[in-house]
């Protein structure tokens, strides 16, 4: 599975003699040992954590499907049950809830970890894109999730998105019915929404054994962006990451603990402890916290078939990103320009974020006086903008036109000048 | 590289701060007019916050007694009274269905079942395992019966409403404020602050000494069994009650949650330092 030489040697007779046959064990001794960069920070450590996000998620839904019942009448008050009656349910329920924000707030700090890195160009092109499947799979499992509880968030959500689909020229209205098994969100809907929101958890799983191959197949890259060249540019994986991974797993599982402990509902929305009403609208429909950026993209421009085309752009985007961006530069450390576009982009999805949770036409404070000045709507239009432009405008151009800083020869000389003899690299 | 992970972890924090900022955000509004929401202090709330027993017991008597004229309790059982964390435990019956007081509110209400011998519609007292049963038997009669309007369920309405606990108790104490003249009220209707657009189907539920409070036996934060002397049945005291019940009601586990937690943090924040030494330890001879 992994690019480096295997240095696996089996001991025993049994261990042989399956080495053999299967090699399983070598793959997991490999992979304890790969090499990675010594310079690994801890934005690295992500990837490590989301792989928990989604064991966690698995193991605590498969249990909460147990006793969750997947009916228009009788969802909302099975999830009261598994709160009040099911054994440990208290637990599992919010650890499931809490725990789909914790895992999109790890995968976009890893997103952005490898938009700054440079992480997607060559040769990690390929481990990229399978990286933004598995976002946009964990997207529509977040979704279909969100409807299971059968709350007013959950229908009306469901509601609004799945509505898109109706805005498709010629064919919107029959898609949006077959997705629904019906006219509107109703059991059939809620039905099939469970049966693939049970399906997709282990298309992830798949997706992130691929990811990983791609991963162990090109290496690494790490926050200078340097290929390593000797030996002593890297460090195997375990103990060296395996501890860092772990220190950094259990800083996350504290903010996790504050939040499923001490503040469950906070990043829910009241709304959804009614149960679903078809017959009532709630006064402002919101997406969960992790789509509202997506959500402002889609509010921005008036027309419906053109704020899903630009909703969808969004994450199009992301797929053509290393042919879009011409620099042969990976890490912004060595890009001060593109640099500072980069902090505004992270800027501007944070307001898209402000946007996707406010009404469109109420005025934005600081930036308006009255009835004049920038509304919402405007606000995500620049927004919006911005998060475009800095993908097919500013990335492709800046490669052409920046001059990149000297960049050191190699992670070794980055880490310890020129007199790289003084290195104390223990054996592995 | 410590400062590196704290610019990690900051970051980390700030992201989730705005987060939920945004949310509260999206959450907000509510409130006409110039009422000010009093903001009390619940003793639910906090790290090692509890539920005040005998509030929620004198709460669930307002309840009983005031609120269950038209609004419901559909998720809860008379036996989630005496569990763990609910306003009636008693350790010594720690299955809920043989607390005595919990048998009897059980036998106070009515419910409707099935004689299985002869089929029949019938109507037995209750008891600790039966669910507390509807007020009205379907919405329309719900609606008939008040107006048109819908008295919602109060199983989980603390969480159900943005403000909280808060926004329970102000509800309930906001209806004697002055309307203003742009709000306009059709028969059947009241006015009430705290309500989305200043209007309410629910006439004003609680007037000074609706209820009669008797002394009650709780036992205190020590574990003793103290008396507890019956408070005066006043607006206030009486919507502070009914809400702590409520809370409770929403957030059955609650204390189970906090000490849980709390046991958690520590366990974790032990784990970190180790693993931070071990850290240490492991990459002591690398230069990174």
């Amino acid at each position: 599975m992994s690019g480096h030489p295997s240095t696996y040697e089996p001991k025993y007779a049994a261990t042989k003699w399956l080495d053999h046959r299967l090699p399983i064990i070598r793959m997991g001794a490999d992979f304890m040992t790969f090499p990675s960069p010594r310079n690994l920070n801890y934005w690295y450590t992500f990837g490590g954590i989301l792989t928990l996000c989604l064991v966690s998620q698995i193991i605590t839904g498969i249990i909460l499907a147990m006793h969750y019942v997947p009916h228009t009448e009788l969802a909302f008050e099975s999830v009261q049950r598994i709160r009040r009656d099911v054994p440990f349910g208290w637990l599992l329920q919010p650890m499931h809830a809490v725990g789909a924000s914790m895992f999109f707030f790890a995968v976009y700090v890893h997103m952005f970890r490898g938009l700054y890195y440079g992480s997607y160009k060559a040769p990690r092109e390929v481990l990229w894109i399978i990286g933004c499947l598995i976002y946009l799979v964990m997207m529509a499992t977040g979704f279909l999730g969100y409807t299971l509880p059968w709350g007013q968030m959950s229908f009306w959500g469901a509601t609004v998105i799945t509505g898109f689909f109706g805005a498709v020229p010629v064919v919107g209205e029959s898609l949006q019915q077959w997705l629904l098994g019906g006219y509107a969100v109703d059991n059939a809907t809620l039905n099939r929404f469970f049966a693939l929101h049970y399906l997709l958890p282990f298309v992830i799983a798949a997706l992130v054994g691929v990811h990983v191959w791609a991963l162990h197949h090109v290496g690494q890259n790490n926050p200078i962006g340097i290929t390593p060249k000797t030996k002593k540019d890297t460090l195997s994986f375990h103990p060296y990451y395996t501890v860092k991974d772990a220190f950094a797993v259990v800083v996350f599982l504290l903010i996790f603990a504050f939040f499923l402990f001490y503040q469950p509902d906070a990043l829910g929305h009241a709304d959804n402890y009614i149960e679903a009403d078809a017959l009532k609208t709630p006064p402002h429909i919101v997406p969960e916290w992790y789509f509202l950026p997506f959500y402002a993209i889609l509010r921005a421009v008036p027309d419906k078939l053109a704020g899903i085309l630009l909703m969808l752009g969004a994450i199009a985007v992301l797929f053509v990103l290393p042919w879009l961006d011409t620099s042969k530069v990976r890490s912004m450390r060595f890009r001060p320009v593109a640099r500072g576009f980069f902090w505004i982009f992270l800027f501007f999805c944070f307001i898209l974020g402000w946007c996707g949770a406010e009404t469109p036409d109420n005025m934005v404070p600081f930036l308006s006086v009255g009835d004049k000045g920038l509304n919402f709507t405007w606000l995500s239009r620049i927004a919006t903008f911005y998060y475009f432009a800095y993908f097919v405008i500013i990335l492709p151009i800046l490669g052409l036109v920046e001059k990149p800083k000297d960049r050191p020869e190699s992670i070794t000389k980055a880490i310890l000048g020129d007199s790289s003899h003084g290195a104390a690299v223990p054996a592995e | 590289m410590a400062l590196k992970m704290k610019t990690a972890i900051l970051t980390g924090a700030v992201t989730l701060v705005a987060a939920i900022s945004g949310l509260a955000y999206a959450a907000g509004g509510g409130g006409t007019g110039d009422y000010k929401m009093e903001h009390k202090h619940w003793h639910f709330k906090g790290a090692f916050g509890t539920y005040d027993k005998a509030a929620a017991q004198r709460g669930y008597q307002v309840y009983r007694e005031v609120c269950a004229s038209c609004h419901a309790l559909k998720h809860l059982s008379f036996r989630h009274l005496g569990d763990k964390g609910a306003p009636f435990y008693n350790e010594d019956f720690p299955n809920p269905n043989d607390n005595p007081l919990v048998k009897n509110f059980a036998a106070d209400w009515t419910i409707e079942d099935i004689d299985t011998e002869t089929g029949d519609v019938i109507e037995r007292s209750g008891i600790p395992a039966d669910k507390f049963p509807p007020i009205y038997p379907n919405e329309a009669a719900a609606r008939a019966g008040n107006g048109g309007g819908l008295p919602p369920d109060l199983s989980v309405i603390v969480a159900a409403r943005g403000g909280g606990a808060d926004y329970l108790y102000n509800l309930m104490l906001a209806y004697d404020s002055p309307k203003p003249d742009d709000v306009e009220l059709t028969p059947g209707l009241y006015y009430n602050p705290v309500m989305d657009g200043g209007k309410i189907s629910m006439a004003a539920p609680l007037s000074d000494g609706l209820v009669e409070y008797a002394p009650m036996m709780v036992k205190n934060d020590a574990g003793e069994m103290v008396e507890v002397a019956a408070p005066e049945a006043t607006v206030e005291q009486m919507a502070a009650d009914v809400t702590e019940f409520l809370a409770w009601s929403s957030d059955p586990k609650l204390e189970q949650r906090k000490s849980a937690g709390f046991m958690t943090m520590l366990y974790l924040l032990i784990l970190a330092v180790l693993l931070w030494f071990s850290y240490k330890r492991v990459w002591k001879d690398v230069e990174h």
